[in-house]
């Protein structure tokens, strides 16, 4: 698997550190308690066929952290973007 | 018996007859030529008995001629270099090679477990499943040892594998798999078009089937064909032929896996050379050209030692000059057989029949081919001969029985394209009906197939379509097209793969699967039992498993099962071909991360000086740390570090903590970026000040712990445990970037970058005070009890001087760049010495923090809360950080969940271990009466006792009982007091002291 780092350029998966779900929002601290938001956001994830949007760290390279597209059947790569631009 | 004679040819082949090479196969001697292959050089021999098969274990000889071998599997090398399994037709002859014969006692040509051939009702398909069930106590002890002894295939090295490996990385624009005819068209058309292209092979002669068939190109024989091919691409700059090289896996965007048989084919490697290298290509390119693979013929005994494949026989005669028999029967439904009658009759082998069932074709063939032999327009019902083929039994048209001597059968059911690297990405194979066989169907992105492999058989097909498939590989990455070329070939008459049943009147067994032992009546038992789809078939029969992966297997299995299910071949589904075509060792996959080269060892700036001291060193996650400095007549760890607790308590010790993770944290916004990261209230630290820093997870476990340090406003010095660095590195990155973007911010990890000591005890300032800048005041009054701040080395080197302890004493930690650390540590050891102290290492470092209770990695494990590890007063009842939601859960509150205590053996000898379980005096040692576990141990000199800490459930309710620590492994049982997990000193008042 090969990723675009929009600084480095491509680049072997193994240079980066897989984080998980991009699309996840924290619950807001400062709204009154919400243990659903809370589990949701710790422990529940969907698997959509249609498209992923994932964390990518590029560990072994400029440390920024990707939002990367990536079609979970067929693995392609949709778009690759910085989490924080 | 033919052993004792020569079957090799007077003249011909790929061989060197000048080039003799000894090799021994069961112990017996014989002489081979270079460029034979194992299984060449026995056919040479007259040797055709090569192994017993998996269940029955029938005599089984060689099948094929490449890595679709099935049968012919031996054990070559000895010891750690032993190596089961290997295809006697891939393995290159060396002067030297010894091979033995597989699964078998006490000889091959005697294998006193035939008799499972007797019990073949009770091996049938599934009998794993089925048979040897009851009682349920003999699996274990009398069934499976009793299995494991009479079947399976050949047996692990017994030894550490002493060869070493490596692995490369190649990137090129166009790769080209199989020097085939369509491969070598591909790969002359893709570099004469100026792209870099690598051109792979298994075989360690380019050429396929242009080097085991008679075949003409341009004027030019095929071998000849294929040397100047290679020359010319080894000639390019922008070209690579890489042989003995089997590409065996395609994974996502363009990379593709190989591995490179570097010296297994020499009698002596160059000392240092690597057995094997794994390659890792990147191609933006890739044209499949692997050929295809010949289909065998089912008939009664269709596993004797002499039933070949036909194409296999061809390249034994023409490209090792061996005839595989002396009378041969050729059974084939195709026009293939033309070849295979005339390269046997040129070989001077004789033609006892040549059956084939197609009206007309068995007399039309022999006449074209000029070849006198009896045509029979049949087939044959079955193989004569035991340990190997004496005759072939066959049936004609008219229903007349024939019974033929010979001692090889050639047999060809066609070819079928080897697709399997097609679909390593989730491609599905497609039927095609004019070739009655499936074929690469939809192709990953940047693969194109050419040549047999996508169905095209005929040689002047294979070369126009890779020469075609080159060069649209070239020009869609930019160069200019080489203009299409039509070579002039001899003619050839491809075949549609056979269609061709069992006959009626077939006695013996009809094997699917030689490798699995897989027979028709295998699967049509599976069937019966419901198995009726591909898939389930293979994991009920093992069809198709194990080193061959049913490249021969496959389309039988199919078509067999098609037929009892009344439907045609095109309606079922292949089994799906994954990683990797060909068996890869796994040393080729670890490459050079074998043993302490698992991953690489990371030493601290002043190994070199403990090294200098006698240090014991102890791995600790990537690091190499000092255990223990022992002086004198200490005899180990324990005296060692007795001795070592006993000097910081009383005077002053100096301990190496480089290895802790070490971070830089700047901005406008640090102080609010670092009160989120962490959960106590670091950001409201006064400049020049330290403390102590926890990190949780999202879920409001434990993650690591640290120290948080203000150097000034906007500048933080943070640190978190030795092993957990890089998590700590990836936490602080991630949680900026994807949780607090806007935070003005930076974080550069300086682990590497500082060494750092630890000085403790009475007399620690003393020592800390003999190598500062003597204008430095270190007074408690300057540099009171969590104390941060900038310094100077004696000679003017940067320092960072942070009032912390870990032991309980009177402490400092003191930092200085890398270059100096050595130097430093020199300096501290000196004068920890002078005042009657002395360097400590990891043991005792760890009794210390046991004494005082505080935790590490071993109780924080990923299964504790801050409330479970007694550290809930630091956590900030007012702000944000992560994981704090989560510490709510009612259930991480429960007061029975384990948490942190202390232990202390009742007797001063009982040693509590690690690992141990406790429980309550008297109760049963069973999971039930559990309470918990042992995280870490020690020998405290001060309390002259064995201490530990436990996560035990009610932890602070059991303070003052005794529990047992039971470790029935290697054998311990104390009795221990539970007590607070502070032993020494709780009050604190060392720190000052």
């Amino acid at each position: 698997m090969r990723l675009t780092c929009p600084h480095c350029g491509e680049r072997p998966h193994d240079e980066f550190a897989y984080r998980g779900d991009a699309t996840l929002r924290r619950p807001d601290p400062a709204a009154p308690a919400d243990p659903e938001a809370e589990h949701s956001f710790v422990y529940l994830r969907d698997n959509p066929v249609a498209g992923h949007r994932e964390h990518w760290l590029h560990a072994f390279g400029c440390r920024t952290l990707l939002v990367v597209t990536r079609d979970p059947a067929t693995h392609a790569i949709r778009s690759i973007e910085l989490a924080a631009p | 018996m033919t052993a004792g004679r020569s079957f090799r040819l007077a003249s011909g082949g790929l061989v060197a007859r000048d080039a003799p090479l000894r090799f021994s196969f069961d112990g017996a001697d014989y002489e081979g030529l270079a460029g034979d292959t194992l299984a060449s050089a026995l056919l040479a021999n007259g040797v055709r008995l090569a192994g017993r098969s998996f269940k029955y274990h029938r005599p089984r000889g060689i099948v094929a001629a490449g890595s679709e071998e099935p049968n012919a599997l031996v054990e070559l090398g000895a010891v750690g270099r032993r190596e089961p399994d290997t295809r006697a037709t891939t393995a290159e002859l060396f002067d030297g090679l010894s091979a033995r014969s597989q699964n078998r006692w006490p000889s091959l040509r005697f294998d006193a477990m035939a008799v499972n051939s007797l019990f073949a009702p009770l091996l049938g398909a599934g009998f794993y499943y089925k048979t040897f069930m009851w009682p349920a106590s003999f699996w274990e002890r009398l069934y499976e040892p009793l299995i494991r002894r009479a079947a399976g295939l050949g047996r692990i090295a017994e030894a550490r594998d002493p060869d070493r490996y490596e692995t490369v990385h190649d990137h090129c624009d166009v790769l080209v798999v199989g020097a085939g005819p369509a491969g070598i068209a591909a790969a002359l058309a893709a570099a004469r078009a100026g792209a870099k292209t690598i051109l792979v092979e298994e075989d360690f002669v380019a050429g396929g089937r242009l080097v085991a068939d008679r075949r003409e190109i341009d004027g030019v024989g095929g071998a000849e064909f294929a040397r100047a091919a290679q020359a010319e691409l080894a000639g390019l700059p922008n070209a690579r032929v890489l042989v003995r090289t089997a590409l065996f896996g395609a994974y996502d965007h363009g990379e593709y896996g190989a591995v490179e048989r570097v010296t297994d084919h020499l009698a002596d490697p160059p000392p240092f050379a690597v057995r094997q290298r794994l390659r890792r290509i990147f191609a933006k390119r890739c044209i499949v050209a692997a050929g295809a693979i010949e289909r065998p013929l089912p008939f009664g005994d269709n596993d004797r030692p002499g039933v070949m494949l036909a194409g296999a026989v061809r390249a034994y005669l023409n490209r090792y000059a061996v005839t595989p028999g002396t009378r041969a029967v050729v059974f084939a439904d195709n026009d293939d057989a033309a070849r295979t009658l005339a390269d046997l009759a040129l070989a001077g082998v004789e033609v006892a029949a040549h059956v084939d069932p197609r009206p007309g074709a068995a007399a039309r063939l022999t006449a074209a081919s000029g070849v006198a032999t009896r045509a029979i327009e049949g087939v044959v019902t079955r193989a004569l001969g035991r340990l190997a083929v004496t005759g072939a039994a066959s049936v004609d048209a008219a229903g007349a029985a024939w019974r033929v001597d010979c001692d090889l059968i050639a047999v060809s059911g066609g070819w079928t394209p080897s697709a399997h690297l097609t679909t390593h990405l989730g491609g599905k194979p497609a039927w095609r009906e004019d070739i009655g066989a499936f074929a690469p169907g939809a192709l990953p992105p940047g693969m194109a197939v050419a040549g047999a492999a996508a169905g095209d058989f005929g040689l002047a097909d294979a070369l126009t379509g890779g020469w075609a498939a080159g060069a649209r590989a070239a020009q869609d990455l930019g160069f200019a097209p080489p203009p299409p070329r039509e070579p002039k070939v001899d003619p050839d008459a491809p075949a549609r793969a056979s269609t061709l049943r069992v006959h009626p009147g077939a006695r013996g067994k009809v094997f699917v699967d030689l490798q699995n032992d897989v027979t028709t009546g295998d699967v049509a038992l599976a069937r019966r039992e419901g198995f009726r789809r591909p898939e389930h078939l293979k994991r009920y029969t093992t069809l198709g498993m194990a080193t061959d992966q049913g490249k021969t297997s496959g389309p039988l299995g199919l078509a067999e099962l098609a037929a009892l299910e009344g439907r045609e071949v095109s309606d079922l589904a292949p089994t799906t071909w994954r990683p990797p075509f060909t068996p890869v060792a796994i040393g080729a996959l670890a490459g050079a991360h074998v043993g302490p080269d698992l991953q690489p060892t990371r030493l601290p700036p002043a190994h070199a000086v403990a090294v200098e001291m006698g240090a014991v060193f102890v791995p600790a996650g990537p690091w190499l740390r000092a255990q223990y400095y022992p002086q004198g007549a200490e005899s180990g760890w324990l005296e060692a570090a007795d001795a070592e607790v006993r000097a910081v308590r009383a005077a002053a010790g100096v301990c190496d903590v480089s290895t802790l993770g070490k971070f830089e944290v700047a901005g406008a916004d640090a102080a609010a970026f670092l009160d989120f990261a962490f959960a106590n209230p670091v950001g409201a630290l006064a400049p020049g000040r330290v403390r102590y820093g926890l990190l949780l997870r999202d879920d409001g476990m434990a993650m690591d712990d640290g120290t948080v340090a203000r150097l000034a406003p906007h500048r933080f010095v943070v640190t978190s445990s030795s092993v957990g660095g890089p998590a700590a590195h990836l936490h602080f990155d991630f949680q900026r970037q994807a949780r607090k973007p806007d935070l003005d911010v930076r974080i550069e990890n300086v682990t590497s970058q500082w060494a750092q000591f630890s000085v403790a005890g009475p007399r620690a300032r003393d020592a800390i005070a003999r190598v500062l800048d003597p204008a430095f005041d270190v007074s408690d009054a300057a540099f009171p009890y969590l104390a941060a701040g900038e310094a100077r080395l004696a000679g003017g080197e940067p320092a960072r001087l942070f009032r912390l302890s870990y032991s309980g004493e009177r402490a400092y930690e003191i930092a200085t760049p890398a270059q100096w650390g050595a130097g430093l540590f020199r300096a501290l050891v000196a004068a920890c010495e002078e005042l009657g102290g002395r360097a400590y290492g990891l043991e005792a470092l760890n009794v210390m923090r046991i004494e005082k209770g505080h935790v590490a990695g071993s109780e924080i494990d990923g299964r504790t809360t801050p409330r479970d590890l007694g550290l809930d007063k630091f956590v900030a009842k007012k702000k944000d950080f992560v994981g704090r939601a989560m510490l709510s859960r009612p259930t991480l509150l429960d007061p029975a969940r384990p948490s942190l205590v202390g232990l202390r053996s009742v007797e001063p000898d009982a040693r509590i271990v690690a690992g141990a379980h406790l429980l309550a005096e008297g109760a049963p040692f069973d999971a039930r009466h559990d309470l918990g576990h042992v995280t870490t141990f020690g020998h405290s000199p001060t309390l002259g006792r064995w201490i530990a800490l436990a996560l035990v459930k009610d932890g602070a309710a059991r303070i003052g009982t005794r529990l047992r620590a039971v470790e029935p492994l290697r054998g311990h049982d104390a009795l221990c007091e539970v007590v607070a997990p502070a032993q020494f000193d709780p009050e604190g008042s060392r720190l000052h002291g």
